[in-house]
């Protein structure tokens, strides 16, 4: 075991940070735009971690982070569902919030360059594949062919509308979205995500694809991708499970042997394939 | 382990003290600015708490353990220090307390200020333990894993743990529900002491093996007189342990992986027909780690502070995620319980997470034994490669 010799800050205790913007997405999703208050020293992290953020006095959750807004700061967003989050939904630019983090493992946008990436959201798991989908479009001339699949329940839940239609301006990225249930106005497809793969043009056998939204989505389009022919070890999911600390202390994210918190939240599917079958796992 | 390593050298190992120079361990203990916690009984149980002098102990003190039954019994003839085995209390409350503040926050005028109130507290909890037995040692290790063994690690249960001196007490009497032999943890003491004891004798004869871990545990005893041990004091010390591991039960040299593989074995639901889900095993198991925060305000918004308290995966709140919980049946809070206990820990700090001290099946109110079902579930594996 580690010394503690000199006076370290505990891993559970939080930074401060200032919010520098914010703005709302949807009827119930807000993004914040964060910078550290003691040091703007900037904030590095991997597309696909997460950070803990503390709202004074109520406690403390779980969130993705959703992108790098350059000069050192840091995105995140939310959907108001929980105490915490209603919290975080009122903050106004200048206030603080508390931030443990960044936290667990990324997705695979280095292992995947040389080969097509296939994106799969649902929801507002879109924001946790924002800063991948950001990170291939910087790096376009890396990557093969670049699929971008959305779902969301309604017109008035697609996250990201703006950057979602200027995606889908590029000629180097396809993307496709689809609504659970339509309304006037919507000239796109209705049904579930999983129903864009079959038209999506790529290359099964060298393709990376990286996927979020609820389980029961993720099950489904990981069949749909291996029907197609595409490894399980080339599909990566995002999971999601109670947490406490994020540091592999308190137990509640136990997926099996793994934890949610230091082992993933991204995992190869391959290694969880059974553990998501089980029930209560 | 934190405690230094004793340097190699030509002095003796072993030394005999007589049984009223405990007072004196304890003493000289006290006076180096150690807050004293050994065996003491309280409310018909030996639990764990601040001793003041030797006659605190519980000399003469005998238990009787079985599944989901405790007594305690007082001998008159020859009375020992030691001759009980482990009870609901556990080393833990100390390194990891139950309810622990970990930091507090004041309002300020632009946001708020954090002060680290647990750290501070945990920097002055100079602790010293008196009567370790050798499965809590190894409890206490694998809690080290955990805490402080991986990327991150829990600052105030570091400092207590280096801080914290160990007079671990070797086993000669177990209780009907050890198995430390078969989980290789004991009854003999292996490593992670500062000095450790073994009870010799009786009566007018009655004296301790002191066996020495530490540098700082051979300090603390070079003030006791202890004379060097004749080798046959060694070996009565050697014979009185071997005959504690007689007669324990036994977990399964197979149930880590038998177990691994079992999740859909109907075994879960019976067991879940008798589990209670009253979380018990799980607060008075030595390697239970699972934990939950609290965060608080004052009543004019001014002030908020995080405790952080022991937490249960028996409980329906421990796995919610907005919907519900994840493990919602019975069946799937003992599964994770178990497979994690037996199995999964393996995987995730390269030992188990069981010591075998039998905590579990004494203290659970309807007696559940988890070596009685471990080897339901191998006699199940074996029963399938047959078939």
């Amino acid at each position: 075991m580690v010394k503690s010799t000199k006076p370290v800050p505990d891993s559970m205790t939080p930074a401060p940070f200032r919010v520098t913007a914010r703005r709302q997405d949807l009827a119930d999703t807000f993004t914040i735009e964060l910078e550290a208050a003691d040091s703007p020293r900037g904030f590095a992290f991997r597309p696909g971690q997460f950070n803990m953020l503390y709202h004074f006095g109520v406690g403390e959750v779980p969130i993705s982070i959703s992108g790098d807004a350059g000069a050192g700061k840091l995105i995140h967003t939310i959907r108001d569902v929980g105490a915490v989050t209603h919290g975080l939904s009122t903050l106004k630019k200048g206030d603080m919030v508390g931030v443990r983090g960044p936290f667990g493992s990324a997705w695979p946008v280095d292992a995947a360059e040389g080969s097509d990436v296939v994106i799969v959201a649902g929801g507002i798991g879109l924001a946790p594949l924002r800063p991948a989908i950001q990170h291939v479009l910087d790096n376009r001339d890396r990557y093969g062919r670049f699929v971008i699949l959305y779902g969301a329940r309604s017109p008035k839940d697609v996250l990201y509308l703006p950057e979602l239609q200027s995606w889908r301006g590029r000629l180097d990225t396809y993307v496709d979205v689809t609504v659970d249930h339509a309304e006037s106005g919507w000239a796109g497809n209705v049904g579930v995500v999983t129903k864009l793969i079959e038209r999506a043009n790529f290359d099964a056998t060298h393709a990376v694809a990286m996927l979020c939204g609820p389980e029961i989505m993720m099950r489904f389009t990981v069949a749909e991708l291996t029907a197609r022919g595409m490894d399980r070890g080339d599909i990566h999911v995002s999971m999601e499970r109670n947490m406490k600390c994020a540091v592999g202390h308190c137990g509640h994210c136990q997926f099996g042997p793994k934890f949610v918190c230091k082992d993933g939240p991204v995992f190869p599917y391959g290694e969880i394939e059974a553990l998501l079958k089980a029930r209560g796992v | 382990m934190t405690n230094p390593a004793k340097p190699k050298s030509s002095k003796p190992d072993a030394f005999v003290m007589d049984a009223n120079r405990l007072d004196a361990l304890i003493g000289a203990l006290a006076s180096s600015g150690h807050a004293v916690m050994g065996p003491r009984v309280a409310d018909g149980a030996v639990i764990l708490g601040p001793v003041a002098g030797a006659a605190d102990l519980p000399l003469g003190v005998t238990d009787r353990q079985e599944p989901g039954r405790y007594r305690l019994k007082t001998v008159k003839k020859d009375p020992a220090y030691f001759d009980f085995a482990v009870g609901p209390h556990t080393w833990k409350k100390f390194l990891f307390p139950p309810r622990e503040k970990l930091w507090s926050a004041e309002r300020a005028a632009k946001g708020f200020a954090v002060r680290e109130d647990g750290i501070d507290a945990a920097r002055r909890d100079k602790l010293a333990f008196v009567g370790v037995r050798a499965c809590e040692l190894a409890a206490i290790a694998a809690q080290d894993r955990v805490l402080t063994g991986g990327e991150y690690r829990s600052e105030t249960y570091a400092l207590r743990r280096e801080q914290t001196f160990i007079v671990a007490v070797n086993c000669r009497t177990s209780a009907a529900t050890c198995f430390c032999a078969s989980m290789n943890t004991g009854p003999g003491v292996g490593a992670g002491h500062d000095l450790a004891l073994t009870e010799l004798g009786g009566g007018k004869d009655h004296r301790f093996l002191v066996e020495v871990g530490s540098t700082r545990g051979e300090k603390v005893l070079m003030a006791l007189n202890a004379k060097p041990a004749k080798p046959k004091d060694v070996a009565a010390a050697r014979a009185a342990v071997a005959q504690a591991a007689k007669g324990q039960r036994k977990m399964p040299k197979s149930a880590p992986t038998v177990l691994a593989g079992a999740t859909d074995s109907p075994r879960w639901a019976d067991i879940a027909q008798r589990c209670l889900n009253c979380a018990s095993c799980t607060q008075v198991c030595p390697t239970c780690f699972c934990n939950t925060v609290t965060d608080t305000t004052t009543l004019d918004g001014s002030g908020a502070e995080r405790w952080r308290h022991w937490d249960s995966c028996f409980t329906l709140d421990f796995s919610y995620i907005h919907g519900g919980a994840i493990r919602g049946d019975g069946a799937h809070r003992y599964r994770q319980w178990m497979t994690h206990k037996l199995s999964h820990w393996f995987e995730q700090f390269g030992t188990s997470g069981c010591v075998g001290c039998g905590r579990c099946i004494t203290w659970c109110p309807v007696g559940i034994d988890i070596t009685l079902e471990a080897r339901g579930f191998v006699k199940d594996a074996k029963g399938k490669r047959k078939g």
